[in-house]
């Protein structure tokens, strides 16, 4: 665990260093893309009040000045599969972002969707010294948290304090100054596969970035898309990416839950390749350009040219009509949308106040899909798209990169995680005193 | 059929290679960047250059072309002055100045130095100020105000013409090369000439039997008449004393008597210094005997 709090420690002192250089990097490793935008932090002063684009998300203290994207290449299921093929499209992204922003950046802070996240509830409990809550007090109640069994190779991406009791008052914020007698806390905590991490840590590293922070991409979406009073209220953030499909549910502006469904555009893209029999870069485009989930008689009439390039005439010049794509499309959206709800039930979603679900990510633009998983999902879905930031390029809008824009948001102003907090005073002396003793015991 | 491409290409690799990345990202570093902008073309010009000084040989071949070139220039027609025109001189003054010159013509006048010309010029005791100018046509104008001679200063050796400023103009040979000046004498004369001109024109009434004026001790004149009478006169403000010798001359025509010198060198006490003759004739009138008359 300290170990872990070392590292993380370091990361936030990377991006202090890179707050100062005034220039970061963003890097959305995605399974169909990877984005890169690159961030100017102009200090709050220079804000600039654009069309639509208020302070509230402390989203006016950036300027993005460079963006890219690049086909993925070697990520499946939100996770590298290839090392050199994916730091080579990393390499792709940041070079040209940094061609457009002219500028050299050093530091990085990246976001992904797979390696299997787990939520756990953290609690624990503190019994104060004098009555008043100190910052020490926060940071006792924060180790006396007990540490479920996590598994083996896995690590903790994010540990965010939800929620601070102090005797019998629950919902308190930030409890320091107040006076009470014992301080409870509910931490949440996101523990990942830590292959996944050393992998994009090592690609990264071949890109000559420092990684000044990592992020969950189903969290940092959910950040962007949710608008203020979902987030406060409670709803659950669905990001369908290429690979796999995240989901974060937040309430009172914290996430307390996140997941992920490991399917995602990508395997509705392979199933109309092999139901159409055609290569998958044909099903991809036929997927965005004829794609829908509900199908009408109007569709019926609609013929497709598929194409193929096998110089048999009758092969050549088949055609299917949209019903058909629906057909072959809409299991698949379905099956996704059934597991997502699965596991929305096993998180207890719906015993959240408010059971707003947003969708998001690429996959969320198929049309149709609003109905869709309204049916699913229950009726309170709505499709998100991110957050306005200045700067942005108009291609980098859609909803596909609300991960990336969520970030920005998360690279400028973070939640405050365990690390954030000292170690409690009295356990450093006796472990440094000991390191000590033995340091001394070895050289004499 | 055989394939065209007998090998089939890969796909377009957008990314760029590890060390095509390093380079852009060097590329971007502002230092890097001035560097190899700024400083790199400097250095090599400054150390071309350099290079190329370094040989004596070629340093003397850069001179010699410099040089001759700069020949060229000087010698092209427009900036030859070929006549020395002096005007406002006597033709005596204007040869003297021609020879002081001693310009070799004709000359460059990029290589003549005009102040050092009018220096020298003005060296001449004769000429008060001298002005020159190269005038189209290639002539060298100088213009020459002439110092006026107004007394001559007798010293032992020579005889001296000085002007108002008391500043020697010429010698002459004789007295009667320049009648119409007055004479003056005694060392540091030339120092008061003002005053002894203003002396002379005070002493308008006598100019006829007027020798001329000694400086004594540096700080007075005596007014030296003929008969070798002199009137001595006081340090300071010695015009009214003049004039009250005059007056009295005017009044009992004290210096047509036997008289050596009129002493007014105190104006409370004027003296006289009569002849011995006239001093034996006043003691057998039985007169008194003093010299100092308190009368006058």
């Amino acid at each position: 665990m300290t170990d872990l709090y070392q590292s993380q420690r370091a990361m936030r002192h990377m991006r202090r260093v890179a707050m100062q250089r005034g220039v970061i990097a963003i890097l959305d490793v995605g399974s169909s893309k990877i984005a890169c935008l690159i961030l100017r932090f102009d200090g709050p002063d220079v804000l600039r009040e654009a069309e639509g684009i208020g302070p509230m998300a402390g989203q006016s203290s950036f300027r993005i000045i460079g963006a890219a994207t690049t086909r993925s290449r070697g990520v499946r299921f939100g996770e590298i599969a290839q090392m050199n093929e994916t730091e080579r499209a990393i390499r792709t992204a940041v070079q040209a972002a940094q061609k457009m922003a002219n500028v050299r950046v050093d530091h990085a802070i990246a976001c992904f969707s797979g390696a299997e996240p787990r939520s756990y509830g953290l609690a624990g409990e503190w019994d104060l010294q004098d009555s008043v809550v100190t910052e020490q007090d926060v940071a006792r109640v924060l180790a006396a948290c007990d540490v479920p069994d996590i598994g083996q190779g896995r690590e903790v991406m994010h540990a965010q304090p939800v929620n601070f009791a102090l005797d019998h008052r629950s919902g308190l914020g930030d409890p320091r100054g107040q006076i009470g007698n014992r301080l409870a806390c509910d931490m949440h905590m996101l523990t990942v596969e830590a292959a996944a991490i050393q992998n994009l840590l090592y690609c990264i590293k071949r890109c000559d970035l420092e990684l000044a922070g990592i992020a969950s991409s189903a969290y940092v979406s959910g950040f962007s898309s949710l608008v203020e009073d979902e987030q406060e209220l409670g709803a659950a953030c669905i990001d369908m990416g290429g690979g796999s499909t995240g989901i974060s549910i937040f309430i009172k502006k914290h996430m307390i839950y996140a997941d992920a469904v490991r399917m995602g555009g990508d395997h509705v893209t392979s199933d109309i390749s092999k139901g159409l029999q055609v290569p998958i870069a044909t099903a991809e485009r036929i997927k965005t350009r004829h794609g829908g989930v509900v199908a009408t008689g109007m569709d019926d009439r609609e013929m497709i040219e598929i194409g193929a390039d096998s110089g048999d005439w009758d092969k050549d010049r088949r055609t299917v009509s949209r019903t058909e794509l629906i057909g072959i499309m809409r299991p698949r959206v379905e099956e996704i949308l059934e597991e997502v709800r699965a596991r929305l039930d096993a998180a207890g979603f719906d015993h959240l106040p408010s059971q707003q679900i947003v969708l998001t990510g690429g996959a969320s633009q198929i049309p149709g899909l609003d109905g869709l998983a309204a049916r699913v999902l229950g009726q309170r879905v709505r499709l998100g798209r991110p957050l306005r930031v200045q700067g942005l390029p108009q291609a980098t809008t859609g909803p596909a990169f609300s991960s990336a824009v969520g970030l920005c948001l998360f690279a400028a102003h973070p939640q405050d995680e365990w690390w954030d907090f000292d170690i409690p005073s009295e356990r450093i002396p006796a472990r440094s005193l000991k390191r000590a003793i033995r340091w001394f015991r070895d050289n004499w | 059929m055989q394939p065209l491409r007998s090998v089939p290409l890969a796909p377009h690799d957008p990314a760029p290679s590890r060390w095509a990345y390093r380079m852009h990202r060097l590329w971007l570093t502002p230092l890097f960047r001035a560097m190899l902008r700024v400083g790199l073309p400097s250095f090599t010009l400054i150390f071309s250059i350099g290079l190329y000084l370094s040989d004596d040989q070629r340093r003397a071949s850069l001179n010699s072309a410099s040089a001759g070139i700069w020949e060229a220039v000087q010698e092209r027609p427009e900036f030859m002055v070929n006549l020395l025109a002096i005007d406002g001189a006597s033709p005596a003054l204007s040869e003297a100045v021609r020879a002081k010159l001693a310009l070799t013509l004709p000359a460059s006048s990029l290589q003549l130095d005009m102040a050092a010309l009018k220096l020298k010029a003005e060296e001449l005791d004769a000429v008060a100020t001298a002005e020159l100018r190269v005038r189209t046509g290639g002539v060298l104008q100088v213009t020459i105000q002439e110092r006026v001679p107004v007394i001559i200063w007798r010293t032992e050796s020579e005889l001296s013409l000085l002007d108002a400023s008391g500043t020697r103009v010429a010698r002459i040979f004789e007295r009667a090369d320049r009648p119409d000046l007055p004479i003056v004498t005694g060392q540091g004369a030339n120092d008061a000439v003002a005053e002894a001109l203003a002396l002379i024109a005070a002493a308008e009434p006598i100019a006829s039997r007027l020798r001329g004026l000694v400086r004594v001790g540096e700080r007075r004149w005596d007014m030296v008449l003929d008969r070798d009478q002199r009137i001595l006169l006081p340090e300071v403000d010695p015009i009214p004393a003049l004039e009250r010798v005059i007056a009295l001359d005017k009044a009992e025509k004290l210096l047509d008597r036997d008289v050596v010198a009129v002493d007014f060198r105190n104006e409370h006490r004027p003296v006289l210094r009569l002849t011995p003759g006239a001093l034996e004739q006043m003691r057998n009138a039985g007169a008194p005997t003093e010299t100092g008359a308190s009368n006058l």
